[in-house]
């Protein structure tokens, strides 16, 4: 509670996180098959850890073929593509509840992936009490 | 809570502890306890309390606790054959509940709130354990999956088992600062459901009654501290500011604008009663001066009749006894009442440069005072990055009405 004056505590920190993971085709599409069965074992280990800690909440991998949808003239306009044009794009996400912000960053920094040459955001989630 | 329910929860921590006591295997007797629960809860619902509640749950949860260990023995061979030496009755026999059952509350919080365990953990475990709520319900209470919360909650037991934990009250030197760890366990378990509170979910679990409810059980049993009567204090002046606290769309009402007939007297009584004999007798800690600090806004007709620099001087106090920069933070807004705003925002300030740099609590405290000291463009601009950064849907809410108030013109 953010009201100045009042001596409420409540949380200071979000407690739930969204890890996107982001890569691109020269980081994924170039690991042999060999590897790429390596990083998947380690990503079903390492989701495995947080469902025993109780700390995951959910996993999805993104199909590679988004579509996205802006304002135009005569409403909403929808083309292929991700709505940026980046060289790194979303490829999985997932969600953790944890104690902290700390701990959300040391999960994040375990990511298997990241060895493999790819990278995550790691995003507070807005919670919905106050 | 339904009266069923009120029962349940009542003799959960009485059935687990006896249970305990005969077995010893907490995490296994823990989960027939809750079978146990749950059968009753359907059974009474339909069928009326019995007239030995106690008895039924005890003897229901022995059985479970036999089922389970039986169903596992290839896995558990050797404590099956001590089990099959044992007469069945001597297994099942419930406690008649004339006699006056063993009371391991104590022992059972400590228990579950062990510092091998994380926060999370610690609260779930409490909760279920001790509260005698379920799965469901306390997964419902923290928005997470009931897969993950049922996950939580057997990790938590593997973590006992494996830190040796025993099902006993600790000694001497080791008793306050476990205490001390129960206690935050019940005000987290407090501060959840407080701001839950705002929610429009009435189906979720009251939290904040639940923390009420297992702080009064841990007060009978040591009327002599201190700093469990504090927090008692200090859970019974927030709570009775609570119909206040909220409008009709669950937006958040600040302390200054609260309409304060709507608090409930009889609970900031027997709040200030407790406090008084506390301070008077009792070792001194955080809890009481929290508590005191939040007596003194509920003894006040208004923000302006508070009696800020005796505000001011408890935070002083409750400064020293737990430096947090939290605690700096709300003492900079009494800070500002008495000696002035710029005052106030020199502390902030220095606060930017530690933990709370960017947090936006800080924002909205320097809004706060820039307001104060007639700063209005800077104060609006402030609480708009307050409310971009806010964690919370209500908190957002609530900081940009506080710019659009200073963005439009004073009437």
């Amino acid at each position: 509670m953010a009201a100045p004056g009042d001596d409420d505590a409540g949380r200071m920190w979000p407690v739930k996180y969204l890890m996107l993971i982001y890569g691109n085709e020269t980081v994924w599409n170039s690991l042999p098959p060999a590897e790429m069965a390596e990083l998947i074992s380690q990503v079903d280990a390492f989701n495995q850890g947080l469902r025993e800690t109780g700390e995951f909440i959910t996993a999805e991998g993104l199909v590679e073929r988004p579509h996205a949808v802006r304002r135009g003239p005569d409403g909403p306009v929808v083309t292929d593509g991700p709505y940026l044009e980046a060289k790194e794009f979303v490829g999985s996400m997932f969600v953790v509840d944890v104690e902290s912000e700390d701990r959300a960053l040391e999960i994040a920094k375990a990511y298997p992936g990241i060895a493999f040459g790819g990278g995550l955001e790691v995003w507070p989630l807005m919670g919905h009490d106050g | 809570m339904t009266p069923v329910e009120d029962v349940l929860r009542t003799l959960a921590p009485r059935v687990l502890g006896a249970l305990v006591r005969r077995h010893g295997d907490f995490a296994r007797c823990e989960d027939a306890v809750q079978e146990a629960l749950i059968a009753a809860a359907e059974k009474w619902a339909r069928e009326g309390v019995p007239e030995h509640p106690l008895g039924w749950l005890t003897t229901v949860a022995a059985r479970r606790y036999v089922d389970q260990v039986r169903g596992d023995a290839a896995r558990e061979r050797r404590e099956l054959a001590a089990l099959d030496a044992s007469p069945r009755d001597a297994l099942v026999a419930p406690p008649a509940d004339a006699e006056p059952a063993r009371d391991d509350l104590l022992e059972l919080l400590f228990l579950c709130c062990h510092p091998a365990l994380t926060a999370p953990s610690q609260l779930a475990l409490t909760l279920r354990a001790v509260g005698g709520l379920t799965t469901p319900e306390i997964a419902a209470a923290f928005l997470v999956p009931e897969k993950t919360m049922g996950q939580r909650i057997s990790r938590a037991k593997q973590t006992l088992r494996d830190a040796g934990a025993r099902f006993e009250l600790p000694t001497d030197t080791e008793h306050g600062p476990r205490l001390r760890v129960v206690l935050h366990v019940l005000y987290l378990v407090f501060n959840e459901g407080y701001s839950a509170s705002a929610g429009p979910d009435l189906h979720r679990v009251d939290l904040t009654r639940e923390a009420l409810r297992l702080v009064r059980a841990l007060h009978e049993r040591l009327p002599a501290s201190g700093e469990t009567t504090g927090l008692l204090a200090l859970m019974l002046l927030t709570e009775a500011r609570g119909r206040a606290r909220t409008g009709p769309d669950g937006v958040l009402i600040p302390l200054a604008e609260q309409d304060r007939s709507l608090w409930d007297r009889a609970a900031i009584a027997e709040a200030t009663a407790l406090l008084t004999h506390s301070l008077a007798t009792l070792p001194l800690g955080p809890y009481q001066v929290q508590a005191a600090i939040a007596a003194l806004h509920d003894e006040a007709t208004s923000v302006e009749t508070t009696d800020w620099p005796q505000v001011l001087a408890l935070y002083d106090l409750l400064e020293r006894l737990a430096p947090n920069p939290v605690v700096s933070l709300n003492r900079a807004v009494a800070l500002g009442m008495v000696h002035g705003p710029e005052a106030g925002l020199a502390v902030v300030d220095d606060l930017d440069s530690g933990v709370l740099a960017g947090n936006h609590r800080l924002l909205a405290v320097r809004a706060h005072l820039l307001d104060q000291a007639g700063d209005r463009a800077r104060a609006a601009a402030l609480f708009q990055e307050a409310a971009r950064l806010a964690g919370s849907r209500p908190e957002q809410r609530f900081l940009l009405a506080r710019a659009a108030e200073l963005f439009s013109p004073r009437m």
